[in-house]
């Protein structure tokens, strides 16, 4: 899950509404300053069920979790864990939205569903094409409900994307895709 | 479940093996994810299209494997990244750092300097440098060489300036440096116990015992088998109840040696060794 400007209310709106047996891991990049503390993953946990955790290096990917993306580091995935790198920002962004994605299609293909939010960048974009070009399901928020449309209409332009939903209709749509 | 190793990934590993066998160079137990990207990265500027392409060239050419060599290693770092670990230092680590008459500091995987030159100014404003001798390292020559001249560049002062004071500086950053046009300069007494020196954590040993070890974003470049052997070549080097100390993301978890660590300050990831 991907979101830069606004990104705040729009996470609490969607992992807000999710249940706590969800079962599936959640991995999110939120565009934040780089000597940000760890106070979203606190803020968050407020109204959400799930378990809130910002990633250390290597830390197992398990189900019914929700992944921060550090300050300042790209979050990546492997089989069955994460990593971390200062590599340089791609999209202007480190942490890139467009790095986890890609990541995660490489190693979980048709598994990945990709979730683009309100921002007022590119980034995400590339990454969503690489997540559907290996298979995986892309989701989009609806920019007439985003804060800011930009990082939602870039996507819309560049990936044949799944579903275009309203910020409200995200949650139910992860529940019946991750619920077979 | 996850997918099939793709015909990349392949090509992949046959460079690093390649790498390996004929230059000795060990990449082959970095984290996957981040140096496919890199090699990714490094063939486009290369104006390559195949990973095996990019073999072909870099066994035939040397200067092509040096260009590599800096591609496959990020040197991103900064002087008083993370300013409350270096609080904790100051506040946790030099008051048991006081109570030895000589102290020995690794720096693994130093990059630029710039931590270096940051833990130098502290140790001064604590008044036991003189008492110390920092052993800083990297694989990387290059950036070593920059981390010897001690002259960075001056657009970076400010931000650095500010992460010093909340790193609890005691003093006006711009005394440590003087500028040019485009470069500041730092004092050469910062330089007088530090020591630069090619050292690989892949491939060579340890070279002393040490009373602090610092490791920050390195290891997280490196897969888990390659952690794990770092840890163990850590806790070899680190003297009874020595100090190690890694970066904001990374942890003792999962390594060998969990529990011979205790944590001296919550969440700086600042250890001292047990016994
Ligand atoms: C991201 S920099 C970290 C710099 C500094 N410690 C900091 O945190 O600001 C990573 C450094 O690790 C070095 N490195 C990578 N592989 C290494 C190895 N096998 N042995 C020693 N250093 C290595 C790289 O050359 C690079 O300078």
């Amino acid at each position: 899950m991907g979101t830069s400007l606004g990104g705040l209310s729009a996470l609490r709106t969607v992992l807000g509404s999710l249940p706590g047996h969800f079962p599936a891991p959640i991995a999110i990049v939120q565009h934040r300053h780089k000597e940000s503390d760890h106070t979203l993953p606190c803020f968050l946990q407020q109204f959400v069920s799930l378990p809130i955790r910002e990633v250390e290096d290597k830390d197992e990917i398990q189900p019914g979790w929700i992944y921060l993306a550090p300050a300042d580091y790209h979050l990546l995935v492997e089989a069955g864990h994460f990593s971390l790198s200062t590599d340089d920002p791609v999209s202007y962004a480190r942490p890139s939205i467009d790095v986890l994605f890609e990541s995660a299609a490489e190693v979980y293909g048709s598994q990945v569903v990709g979730v683009v939010m309100t921002g007022a960048n590119q980034d995400g974009s590339r990454g969503l094409s690489k997540l559907k070009a290996n298979g995986g399901v892309a989701i989009v928020q609806d920019p007439r409900t985003a804060d800011s449309p930009v990082m939602p209409e870039a996507a819309i332009a560049s990936v044949s994307v799944n579903w275009i939903l309203p910020l409200d209709q995200i949650a139910p749509c992860l529940i019946r895709l991750c619920n077979p | 479940m996850t997918t099939a190793p793709t015909l990349e990934d392949i090509e992949v590993q046959l460079l690093l093996e390649a790498v390996h066998r004929y230059y000795g160079y060990d990449f082959r137990n970095y984290a996957a994810s981040s140096l496919k990207r890199r090699v990714r990265n490094f063939m486009q500027n290369e104006g390559l299209h195949t990973v095996s392409a990019l073999q072909e060239r870099i066994l035939h050419d040397r200067a092509c494997l040096d260009r590599l060599l800096l591609g496959l290693t990020v040197n991103t770092t900064s002087m008083f990244r993370d300013p409350s670990f270096y609080t904790a230092f100051r506040e946790q680590a030099v008051p048991l750092l006081r109570t030895y008459p000589f102290i020995r500091i690794w720096h693994a995987g130093c990059s630029t300097g710039q931590e270096v030159y940051s833990m130098a100014i502290l140790l001064q404003e604590e008044g036991i440098y003189h008492r110390c001798r920092i052993y800083a390292t990297d694989t990387n020559e290059q950036v070593l060489q920059t981390a010897r001249s001690g002259i960075f560049p001056l657009d970076r002062m400010q931000e650095y300036t500010q992460l010093y004071l909340k790193a609890g500086g005691k003093r006006s950053f711009s005394e440590y440096y003087t500028a040019d046009h485009q470069n500041a300069i730092f004092r050469s007494s910062l330089k007088e116990h530090l020591v630069f020196a090619q050292h690989n954590l892949v491939t060579d040993r340890s070279f002393n015992e040490f009373n602090v070890i610092l490791c920050r974003n390195v290891l997280i470049y490196f897969n888990h088998t390659l952690q794990q052997q770092v840890h163990q070549l850590f806790y070899n080097s680190l003297c009874k109840f020595g100090i190690l100390g890694l970066g904001k993301q990374e942890s003792i978890r999962f390594t060998p040696h969990e529990t011979d660590y205790e944590e001296i300050a919550k969440g700086q990831k600042l250890y001292r060794r047990r016994n």
